[in-house]
């Protein structure tokens, strides 16, 4: 079914997978998480496209540094402006990767739910995998999003309003969508010092299946800046946690999720004061 | 060792206190997002309670609150009089010790300490 690709004709014999990337909370991570498990899914030689769901507050662009590539969003290929092919705006890194950007001057309210789903069943026919970053809340932005996926990805960090956030969406999931759960920003350091959530203190009270641990680092938001997903990179640990998290992804049997990070002098000097290794 | 230095220097271990208030917290949406299920333990409830005592049902009240570590039902159940020739014995076939009659699967989700205040 992976069969390395060049281009995302209309080749797939069986539908792809369109998984939704969702939270509840704002600001814990589905965008960065949307665009590098994009990048990294491509990389794999997966057809991928992303959609921006969230309409009124577009920033995958930014993420992906497409944002000068965009001239069509979703809106635009929904209301038969233009076509799909128009739209969808082809990744500078990887070929095999595109996206499809919300509209920024438009909202949430605008867009019609039926035909938001046709919408990804139409991608779903031409790439292997659809990935949608849904906007926070769980309004109508989260309806439209959630539309049209078969899976969900819950991203939550280790924070008590982010993981209550991500418990009352997945029970408006429901049954459906088995929904798998990437635990961002861990702090490593602080966990261990007992000032923050732990791994295990998060999905004992979620109970999800763990797809992934990204630790918080400051490479994140440096690659943000540059519009170059962190993911590209071949030297960071983090790209390497996004690479496992497309592996399993992909139903490869990958070795469970851990979180290392880079510590820094006075971590260590704690540690060493404090008679921890 | 580490918990030790942490109390000497009076340090807070903020990853238990967050660890616990995400539970209680989560208890309680839980349970407003589930009201049926707490019409059906209320009613249960009464259910047993009045197989030994007259109440009055429309001046029952039962909620729930955030104690210091605990999610706790609070009931406030208003008796009329006593019901004389009840007792565990004499009820109809089904089973006679209340604790086990009724349908306890109903109450799975209510929390381990449940204080029920009697008036
Ligand atoms: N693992 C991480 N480490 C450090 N910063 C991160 C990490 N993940 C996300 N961020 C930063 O957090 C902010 C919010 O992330 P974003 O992906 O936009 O969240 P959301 O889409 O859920 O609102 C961004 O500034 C992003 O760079
Ligand atoms: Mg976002």
């Amino acid at each position: 079914m992976h069969q390395l690709k060049s281009d995302a004709q209309p080749a797939p014999v069986s539908l792809g997978r369109a998984i939704v990337i969702t939270s509840g909370k704002g600001g814990v991570g589905k965008t960065t998480t949307t665009a590098n498990l994009g990048t990294a899914l491509a990389r794999r030689g997966a057809s991928v496209a992303l959609v921006d769901a969230d309409v009124g507050l577009r920033n995958l662009d930014i993420v992906l540094g497409l944002e000068s590539r965009v001239k069509h969003h979703v809106l635009d290929v929904l209301e038969e402006q233009v076509t799909l092919d128009e739209a969808l705006v082809r990744d500078k890194n990887s070929p095999t990767l595109h996206l499809l950007a919300a509209a920024q001057t438009r909202e949430k309210d605008d867009v019609d739910t039926d035909k938001m789903r046709a919408l990804v069943q139409k991608l779903r026919e031409r790439f292997e995998y659809v990935l949608i970053d849904c906007p926070a809340g769980i309004e109508m932005g989260f309806k439209n999003a959630v539309a049209g996926a078969q899976e969900a990805i819950v991203v939550c960090t280790p924070e008590v309003s982010a993981v209550r956030d991500v418990d009352r969406v997945v029970g408006l999931l429901g049954n459906a969508f088995s929904p798998q759960l990437i635990i961002n920003r861990v702090r490593p350091q602080l966990v261990k010092k007992g000032k923050m959530l732990s791994v295990e203190d998060v999905n004992s009270i979620l109970r999800l299946p763990l797809l992934g641990v990204i630790a918080d680092e400051p490479d994140v938001i440096v690659s943000t800046n540059k519009g170059e997903p962190l993911a590209l990179r071949s030297d960071s640990r983090t790209a390497a946690a996004y690479h496992a998290i497309a592996a399993r992804v992909a139903g490869e049997d990958v070795p469970a999720p851990t979180v290392t990070q880079k510590e820094s002098l006075m971590d260590r000097l704690g540690a060493l004061f404090g008679g921890r290794r | 060792m580490v918990e030790f230095f942490n109390r000497i220097f009076g340090r807070q271990n903020s990853g238990a206190t967050a660890k616990e208030r995400l539970r209680l917290v989560l208890m309680s949406d839980h349970l407003s997002l589930a009201p049926e299920m707490i019409e059906a333990m209320k009613r249960d409830l009464l259910d047993v309670i009045s197989k030994y005592v007259q109440l009055d049902r429309d001046k029952v009240d039962v909620h729930f609150e955030n104690q210091d570590d605990a999610l706790a039902m609070l009931a406030n159940i208003p008796i009329t009089g006593v019901n004389r020739n009840s007792g565990p014995k004499d009820d109809s076939g089904t089973g006679s010790t209340p604790p086990q009659s009724g349908s306890t699967s109903k109450k799975k989700r209510k929390s381990t300490n449940t204080p029920a205040a009697a008036t």
